[in-house]
C-alpha cells in the first residue's frame, strides 16, 4: 500500500480498506527497515505521526476528510516545526529545535497530513547530489551507489523508497526538479511567490521556493491546493489568492504550443535524455500539441548569473548563524572574534563556505558592479527571454538534467562540473517561473541498473494549474511515472 | 590664521510607532531585557520581515514637513557586518532610494537671523540591540529589545558652521519631530542620537577639510561642547604641521574629549545589497496626499500666524511656537483671557521658570492653561495687580485652586473705590508732613515713598493708577 499515490491512499483510506494510524505504522515500519540503508530521514517523528494519525482517522470519522487527510509525508528539514529538530542539514543547526512552525508545515498540518518526519539535505540547500549533508549522503533507492540529487535528496528518496507518500521540497536552482528527475517522481517549483517562505530556512531569498514532491501530477497538485496562497508573514508572496490547481488536470492539450529550446538540444546532452524528450513530445503530439522550436538567448549565462546572486544572498542569509543566540558555539571562545571565526569554521560545511565566500567577494566594494549587478542585468534579460518565448508557445519543455543520477563521490572534487547539474532548471528560478519535473523514460547503467530520465515542463508565470494540467495529461497516457525501483 | 569650521549632523531619530520595523514586538522603553524580541527580533531561521506602514507614513510626515522630494520608490538594503547585538548579520536599511530625499530646515540664529540648512535625506532603518559588558562575571549580556526599532535618520548638507548653529538645527529638528508626533525625541533616553562629521578649513578655502565623526552624543548641551573641542583638537594638530586621520570619535563627557574609536581607512566594507526579503515601496500622489492632510500647523506657521493674529513680538511668537505643547497651552490660555501679550509672558517666563526648575514638560504642568487663564483675567479685569498676580500664581502652585477660589479666601482682591482710596491718600499725607514739604519744594523723587506707605497700607491691594493719580493730584494741593 505504501507504494500508491496520494489519490489511491485516499480511496483506500475513504473506504475504510485502512485506517490512517495503520498506513502510518506501515511507513514506520518501513522507515525503522530502511532508513539506515537511504538515509532519508534525519529525524522521525513517530509520536506526532500517529498521533497525527488518530486525530485524522477522528476527523474522516466525523465525515470531514478532504484529499490530505491522514496521508502521511515528510518534510524537507530545512522547514521549522515546532519542538522538533529542524537541522537543515547542517552541524550549525544540529541541536536547533524549532521554535515555531513554516507556513507549508502549518498548511499541511491544517489539510490533515500526517507528518513522519524530517528530510536529508543538502547542507543549507546548497548542493545537487545530497553530498553535503552533515547527516551524511543519501542513497538512490534506484541504485544505492548513486546520488538522489539535490538538495532535497531526502525527500524525493523517501518518497521514491516509499517512506512517505509524499514529501516537501524547496528548489532555488533546481532542488526539487533535479532530484525528482534522478529518483523517477513528480518534482514541482511554483512560481516565485506563490507559495510562502516564512518558516522555511533561507538559502537565496529572490530564488527560495517550495513545492512538493509526489509519485504523480495529481498528487503534486492536490499537496498545491494544501501548500499555496498569500501569508501576511512573507512580503514576498503574491496578494492573490490561490487557485483549484486540480480543477484543469483533465483540460484537452488539443492545441497546446510547445516550445523546445534551441540551445537544450545542443553539445552535453546524454544521448538517452534526448530521445526520452524526442519521444515525450511526440506523445504531446499524440495530444494534440504542436511543436515548436525557440530561442532563449541569454540562456547559457544563467549558471553564472545563479552562482552569483544565490551566494551573494547566502552571504547576508548566513549571517545570523553566529553562535550567539541558537545553534553551534565553538568550545571554550578566547573573545569575540575567536567565537565568530571558530563557531563558522567549525559549524559550516566547505560547500556552504564556499558559497559564503564566493558571495561576500561578489559584493565587496570593487567587484560589486562587475559581478552583483552584472548577474542582475543578465536575470533581467533571461526573464526577458522567456516573455518573448510565451508569446509564441504556452509551455516550453526540455530536459531536467544533463543525465541520470551519477555516483556517489563522483562529482565531489569539481565544484564546476557540479554546478553545471544545474544548466536547465536555474534560469527558471532566475525567472521565478513554475516548472514541473516528471518522470519520462529510463536508461540503464553499465551495471544494468535502470535510472529514471526526467523532463521538465515550465509554465509562465503563476500557470501552475497548466503545467499540472500538460504533466498529467502525459501520465494518464505514459507509465513513466508509476515505475517503481527494485527492491 | 583664521579658520572656519564645518559641521554636518547625522540625526538619528526613533519612530513613535507601537511596534518595531520588521515585527509586532512592542517597542516600549525600559522593560526588562529580552522581553520585547519575537522570533524575528532574535534573527530566527526562517522567520522575515514585514513593513510596519507606520513608521512609513511618519518618514513620509517629515520629508513633507521639510518641504523634502518623497522617494515614489523606496528601496531597503542590507548592511552588512557582524556585531553581537545586530542578529541578523546585517542592518536594513535604505541607501540608494531613501524614503525622504532633498529638503530643507529653517534655523534661527543667535542675532535673531535666520537660516536655511540642506538636508541631504532621510532614511528608515533599524536599531541594533545592545550589548551589556556589567554584571555577568567578564560575560556580554545581550538585550534585544531595542533591535528592529524604526529608526529615521536624517542626515544635512555640511552647511553648518559654527556648534551653535548645529545647536540651533538640533533644537529645530527636535521641535519638528515632536510637532509631527512622530518621535517624543528624549535624548537622554536615545530616542534621538546625533553623530556630528566635523572638519576645518581655513577661511576662505573652498575644499572641505578631512571630517572626522563624532559619535552618539547625547544632548544639545554637548553636541556643542563635543564639536567646540573637536574642532580645536583639529586646529591644533594642522597648526603644529600634523594631517588630521579621518575616522571615527567618541565624545566623552566626563572629559569633555573626543577620542578616537576606531579608523574609517580599516572600516567595514558593508557590502550593501538589496534586501530581497521585502519589496520596494512604491508610494503614490494620493498617499503623499493622504499625509499632507495629516500635518499640524508647523512652528514657523504657527509663529507667524502668532505674530499676524496675536499680536506677538516675533521673538515672543518663536519662544511659544517651538513647543507645539507649549503653543497649545498658550492659545487655550488666550482662549479664557483673552490677553495675548499677557499670556505669552506668563506662559513662556513665569510658568516655564517653573516648569524648569521642577524639570517638568508642559503637558504635565501643575497649573492648568484653564487655570492660568483665570489668573490672567483677573489681571485683565483688575481684580487684582500685576504684584498680586504673582502671589495668586505661587499660591496655585501650592493648591489645586482657581485664581477666583485664592483672591476671595486671602482677599486679595484690588481695591478700586475711590473713596477707600482717597482716605488712604488722605492718610498717608497727614502722617509724613516732613516728606510733603519736600516733594511741594521741588524733590519729586519722594513720591515713590508715598506710593509705597499707601501700598503698604493697603496691603498691596489699592490699585496702582488710581492711586498715583489721587497721591498726584492731592500733594498739588
Amino acid at each position: 500500500m505504501s507504494d500508491r499515490t496520494v489519490a489511491e491512499l485516499s480511496r483506500s483510506l475513504a473506504q475504510g480498506e485502512i485506517s490512517s494510524v495503520e498506513l502510518t505504522r506501515d511507513y514506520l515500519d518501513r522507515i525503522a527497515q530502511h532508513n539506515t540503508l537511504y538515509n532519508a530521514y534525519i529525524t522521525v517523528t513517530e509520536d506526532l505521526a500517529l498521533a497525527q494519525a488518530a486525530q485524522a482517522d477522528a476527523v474522516r470519522a466525523k465525515g470531514e476528510a478532504g484529499p490530505l487527510t491522514g496521508i502521511p509525508i515528510a518534510h524537507k528539514d530545512i522547514f521549522c516545526m515546532q519542538d522538533v529538530l529542524t537541522t537543515c542539514g547542517s552541524k550549525m543547526l544540529a541541536n536547533f529545535i524549532a521554535p515555531y512552525n513554516a507556513t507549508v508545515v502549518e498548511k499541511l498540518n491544517a489539510a490533515g497530513a500526517v507528518t513522519l518526519g524530517k528530510t536529508n539535505m543538502d547542507e543549507f540547500a546548497m548542493g545537487s547530489s545530497n553530498e553535503n549533508s552533515f547527516f551524511g549522503a543519501v542513497r538512490n533507492p534506484w541504485d544505492t551507489e548513486r546520488v538522489p540529487g539535490g538538495s532535497s535528496g531526502g525527500s524525493a528518496t523517501a518518497v521514491a523508497a516509499d517512506l512517505c507518500a509524499i514529501a516537501t521540497g524547496t528548489d532555488t536552482g533546481g532542488s526539487i526538479r533535479q532530484p525528482a528527475a534522478f529518483c523517477g517522481l513528480t518534482g514541482f517549483k511554483p512560481s516565485y511567490g506563490r507559495i510562502s517562505r516564512w518558516g522555511m530556512i533561507a538559502y537565496a531569498s529572490s530564488l527560495d521556493q517550495a513545492g512538493p514532491i509526489s509519485k504523480s501530477a495529481e498528487d503534486a497538485a492536490l499537496m498545491m491546493n494544501a501548500m499555496a496562497g498569500p501569508d501576511h508573514r512573507d512580503s514576498t508572496s503574491v496578494d492573490m489568492p490561490a487557485p483549484d490547481f486540480t480543477a484543469n488536470l483533465n483540460d484537452s492539450l488539443q492545441g497546446l504550443r510547445i516550445g523546445v529550446v534551441r540551445q537544450h538540444l545542443a553539445e552535453g546532452l546524454d544521448a538517452n535524455v534526448e530521445s526520452a524528450l524526442q519521444d515525450a513530445l511526440k506523445v504531446f503530439e499524440g495530444l494534440g500539441a504542436t511543436i515548436k522550436e525557440i530561442d532563449l538567448p541569454n540562456s547559457h549565462l544563467s549558471v553564472s548569473a545563479y552562482y552569483v546572486i544565490a551566494p551573494a544572498e547566502a552571504s547576508a542569509n548566513l549571517s545570523r548563524y553566529d553562535g550567539v543566540r541558537f545553534g553551534y558555539r565553538c568550545e571554550n571562545p578566547v573573545n569575540l572574534e575567536d567565537m565568530y571565526k571558530r563557531s563558522r569554521s567549525e559549524g559550516f560545511g566547505n560547500e556552504v563556505k564556499r558559497r559564503i565566500l564566493v558571495g561576500t567577494y561578489a559584493l565587496s566594494a570593487g567587484y560589486y558592479d562587475a559581478y552583483y549587478i552584472k548577474a542582475q542585468q543578465i536575470r533581467r534579460l533571461i526573464k526577458q527571454d522567456y516573455i518573448d518565448a510565451f508569446k509564441e508557445v504556452d509551455v516550453i519543455i526540455g530536459p531536467t538534467t544533463p543525465n541520470t543520477a551519477f555516483k556517489i563521490g563522483e562529482k565531489n572534487d569539481d565544484p564546476v562540473t557540479m554546478y553545471l547539474e544545474d544548466i536547465y532548471t536555474v534560469s527558471i528560478n532566475l525567472a521565478g517561473l513554475p516548472a514541473i519535473s516528471i518522470p519520462a523514460g529510463s536508461s540503464k547503467s553499465a551495471d544494468g541498473k535502470s535510472l529514471p530520465i526526467g523532463i521538465q515542463l515550465v509554465g509562465s508565470d503563476f500557470a501552475e494549474a497548466k503545467v499540472l494540467n500538460i504533466a498529467h495529461q502525459f501520465q494518464q497516457h505514459t507509465d513513466w511515472h508509476q515505475q517503481r525501483p527494485e527492491g | 590664521m583664521v579658520w572656519e569650521t564645518v559641521i554636518g549632523l547625522e540625526v538619528h531619530v526613533q519612530l513613535a510607532t507601537k511596534s518595531k520595523l520588521f515585527s509586532g514586538s512592542s517597542i516600549t522603553f525600559g522593560a526588562a531585557p529580552n522581553t520585547q524580541a519575537n522570533i524575528f527580533d532574535l534573527a530566527m531561521p526562517g522567520t522575515l520581515p514585514v513593513m510596519n506602514e507606520a513608521a512609513l507614513r511618519m518618514a513620509v510626515k517629515f520629508g513633507l514637513a521639510i518641504d523634502a522630494e518623497i522617494g515614489r520608490k523606496s528601496v531597503f538594503d542590507r548592511k552588512n557586518y557582524f556585531y553581537p547585538d545586530l542578529p541578523k548579520g546585517y542592518q536594513v536599511s535604505q541607501l540608494d532610494f531613501p524614503t525622504v530625499g532633498k529638503g530643507e530646515l529653517e534655523i534661527a540664529l543667535e542675532d535673531g537671523s535666520t537660516k536655511v540648512v540642506g538636508i541631504t535625506r532621510a532614511h528608515i532603518e533599524e536599531d541594533a540591540g545592545k550589548s551589556l559588558h556589567e554584571d555577568f562575571q567578564g560575560l556580554t549580556g545581550i538585550d534585544l529589545n531595542r533591535a528592529g526599532t524604526p529608526l529615521l535618520e536624517i542626515v544635512s548638507e555640511p552647511e553648518l558652521a559654527n556648534a551653535k548653529e548645529a545647536v540651533a538645527y538640533l533644537k529645530k529638528l527636535h521641535s519638528i519631530i515632536r510637532y509631527l508626533g512622530i518621535s517624543d525625541g528624549n535624548m537622554a533616553q536615545g530616542s534621538m542620537r546625533c553623530d556630528a562629521n566635523v572638519s576645518v578649513r581655513k577661511k576662505g578655502d573652498t575644499e572641505l577639510g578631512t571630517r572626522t565623526e563624532i559619535k552618539n552624543i547625547n544632548s544639545f548641551r554637548f553636541v556643542e561642547k563635543a564639536i567646540l573641542h573637536e574642532a580645536e583638537r583639529q586646529i591644533d594638530i594642522i597648526e603644529d604641521g600634523g594631517r588630521i586621520v579621518q575616522e571615527t570619535r567618541l565624545y566623552d563627557a566626563d572629559k569633555n574629549e573626543t577620542r578616537s574609536m576606531r579608523s574609517k581607512e580599516v572600516a567595514n566594507d558593508y557590502r550593501y545589497f538589496p534586501e530581497p526579503d521585502l519589496l520596494p515601496i512604491v508610494i503614490d500622489e494620493a498617499y503623499i496626499e493622504a499625509v499632507r492632510a495629516e500635518l499640524p500647523e508647523l512652528p514657523n506657521a504657527k509663529r507667524e500666524r502668532f505674530v499676524s493674529q496675536y499680536e506677538l513680538s516675533e521673538y515672543d511668537a518663536g519662544v511659544i511656537a517651538s513647543s507645539r505643547q507649549m503653543a497649545d497651552f498658550f492659545e487655550e490660555v488666550v482662549a479664557i483671557c483673552k490677553d495675548a501679550k499677557l499670556s505669552s509672558n506668563w506662559v513662556s517666563v513665569d510658568l516655564q521658570a517653573v516648569l524648569n526648575k521642577q524639570d517638568l514638560e508642559i503637558e504635565n504642568s501643575p497649573i492648568s492653561a484653564e487655570r492660568l487663564g483665570g489668573l490672567i483675567a483677573r489681571i485683565k479685569d483688575k481684580t487684582i495687580s500685576s504684584k498680586i498676580a504673582k502671589t495668586v500664581f505661587e499660591a496655585m502652585l501650592e493648591s489645586e485652586q482657581s485664581a477666583d477660589e485664592i483672591i476671595a479666601s486671602q482677599g486679595l482682591k484690588q481695591v478700586t473705590d475711590s473713596g477707600a482710596i482717597e482716605k488712604l491718600v488722605d492718610e498717608v499725607i497727614a502722617n509724613n508732613p516732613e516728606q510733603v514739604e519736600q516733594y511741594r519744594s521741588g524733590k519729586e523723587k519722594v513720591f515713590a515713598f508715598f506710593i509705597g506707605q499707601a501700598m503698604k497700607a493697603s496691603r498691596g491691594k489699592a490699585n496702582p493708577e488710581q492711586l498715583n493719580t489721587l497721591l498726584k493730584q492731592k500733594l498739588k494741593a
